[in-house]
């Protein structure tokens, strides 16, 4: 059973080019981790990308996974969030 | 399955990167009612291992869940029973022994600020308070992150007179054992009336005694997001309109602190205590309370109608706090430090905003005159003046009110003290120079305030 604690949001922003969701998904794939949903969209010019994954068959803790995910978005020129998915459903709903 | 909504996931975003956002404090609140002996020494000792027992995984757990959630949890805190309580029973006591123990076990720990060397005196003094209170001078001066509160006065007890005078005397002590760094010492000392037992804030975080063995409590801020909020709407916008924005802003701040809570206080098997959300500003630009006074349309603080603007903002943050969480505490409102706030220090500065003023708005602000730095050569019956003011509005009101000034050794009006970090800078404001002297001076106790004809 996969447990709520376990999913955690990407969000991806920058300039668009070649390759993104290739380079992320493979530092996921790497992980281990799951992709259960992705969307993209260009908002204000900017490439956004949202990515909701679930990491109970990784190995690895949530610091390793989001130290490799902040590593590959800098070497594109990213900006990149990994962070739990309960912080955003604790905001936005009554 | 449709769980991403863009807006509301860059509005987080934005709100933690642009604007601000953090938690401000997860504070571990401790009984140390157990740790009562004859010899201070073996209370050195139970004081120390108790800190260490319950407080050794809070900065790495803190720090995991900073990481976690991508939200900065700035400072980490223990606030203890207020230590003239802990030291009284001792035939040796010596307060600046507890004072010394409880900054080493803060350093061993890794965290901030310990608060809670204090004592209760609204009514009287026992011989612990008073031997509490005439070690803090030293005390804040050999030790780097204890911090003390007293409280002087109460709705129920009406105002101590004698500890007035004692405190402004102490205060003055204080600073000029500190001298070198601008008095310091007495940004790290509070007088408060109706001092709440859950506040998670420094300096005046102390466990009350009848809260519970152990308990975490969490401060949020967010100053930057309210003003951010309230800048964006239509200058036209009413002001119900406003105070409805920014309760909403109110409730997302809080909803993501008592979720931080929530997750720390499991990981360390502490109870959670209670969520305070104050707007406390940082001299960062744009994390200011007064730019949210801006930003409602006034031209600067200080100008006419701040009153008003500060009345509606706290009554709005507590407003959406509530429907936040059902355990809201703490002082909840909105902090009026004039040197953590860069918009109140230009505003200052430049005489907009007088000593007055901030007086007028401590009684409609969720604590009291904060970081306020006033000439050196300031007659402690002035100080005492001062406090017993601040002390009457949160008496008569039934709010918690509470006095941190500092009279910077040496320098007068025109200078300005630096404190760094948090702490920020202050120019030096002006006081009324008419005496107080006779009147503070006849000490006794000013009697409680009839609690009807509420006229």
């Amino acid at each position: 059973m996969i447990n709520e604690d376990d999913k955690f949001l990407i969000t991806i922003i920058g300039t668009d080019k070649i390759g993104i969701v290739a380079k992320i998904t493979a530092v996921l794939a790497e992980c281990k981790v799951n992709i259960e949903d992705i969307k993209q969209s260009v908002m204000q010019d900017f490439f956004v990308m949202f990515m909701l994954a679930e990491k109970s068959n990784s190995p690895l803790s949530f610091k390793e996974i989001k130290d490799a995910l902040t590593k590959t978005g800098q070497e594109m020129s990213m900006e990149i969030w990994v962070q739990k998915k309960q912080i955003f459903d604790k905001m936005h709903t009554i | 399955m449709n769980f991403f909504n863009e807006d509301s996931i860059l509005e987080t975003i934005n709100m933690i990167k642009m604007h601000n956002l953090d938690i401000r404090t997860v504070t571990l609140a401790l009984s140390l009612r157990d740790c009562c002996d004859v010899d201070i020494r073996c209370v050195g000792e139970k004081i120390h291992e108790k800190i260490i027992k319950y407080a050794k995984n809070l900065k790495s757990y803190a720090d995991e869940i900073e990481e976690e959630y991508s939200i900065p949890i700035v400072n980490k805190r223990i606030a203890v029973t207020p230590v003239s309580l802990i030291g009284e029973s001792c035939k040796n006591p010596d307060y600046v022994y507890l004072a010394k123990i409880l900054d080493k076990s803060a350093d061993e720990v890794g965290i901030d600020f310990i608060g809670g060397f204090g004592a209760l005196v609204e009514k009287g003094m026992t011989k612990g308070d008073e031997l509490l209170i005439n070690s803090i001078p030293e005390a804040l001066a050999q030790t780097n992150k204890v911090c003390s509160s007293i409280n002087l006065a109460s709705s129920k007890a009406g105002i101590n007179m004698n500890a007035v005078n004692k405190m402004s005397d102490i205060v003055k002590q204080t600073a000029e054992k500190t001298s070198a760094q601008d008095g310091i010492g007495a940004a790290k000392l509070v007088c408060f009336c109706n001092a709440p037992g859950d506040n998670p804030f420094m300096a005046g975080a102390f466990h009350g005694v009848g809260e519970p063995e152990c308990a975490l409590n969490i401060g949020v801020s967010g100053p930057g997001v309210v003003r951010a909020a309230v800048e964006e709407m239509p200058k036209t916008a009413d002001l119900g309109e406003v105070a409805n924005t920014i309760k909403k802003v109110a409730y997302k701040i809080t909803t993501t602190g008592e979720l931080i809570g929530r997750e720390l206080s499991e990981k360390l098997s502490v109870p959670f205590g209670v969520i305070d959300l104050s707007l406390a500003p940082t001299p960062a630009i744009g994390d200011s309370v007064a730019g949210i006074f801006k930003a409602m349309g006034l031209e600067h603080a200080g100008a006419h109608g701040t009153t008003a603007a500060l009345a509606m903002l706290n009554d709005a943050v507590k407003k959406g706090g509530i429907m936040a969480s059902s355990y809201v505490g703490g002082l909840s409102g909105a902090f009026i430090p004039v040197s953590e706030d860069a918009e109140m220090i230009d505003a200052a500065s430049k005489g907009h905003l007088t000593f007055d003023k901030l007086e007028a708005m401590t009684s409609v602000c969720s604590v009291g005159l904060d970081m306020i730095a006033i000439p050196g050569d300031t007659p402690k019956e002035t100080i005492a003046g001062i406090i017993a003011d601040e002390m009457a509005i949160g008496m008569i009101n039934k709010k918690t009110t509470a006095v941190r000034v500092i009279p910077v050794p040496g320098k007068t009006v025109g200078q300005t003290a630096v404190y760094g970090g948090l702490l920020g800078e202050a120019p030096i404001m002006p006081v009324n120079t008419l005496s107080s002297s006779t009147f503070v001076k006849r000490g006794g106790r000013i009697p409680a305030p009839i609690h009807s004809l509420n006229n």
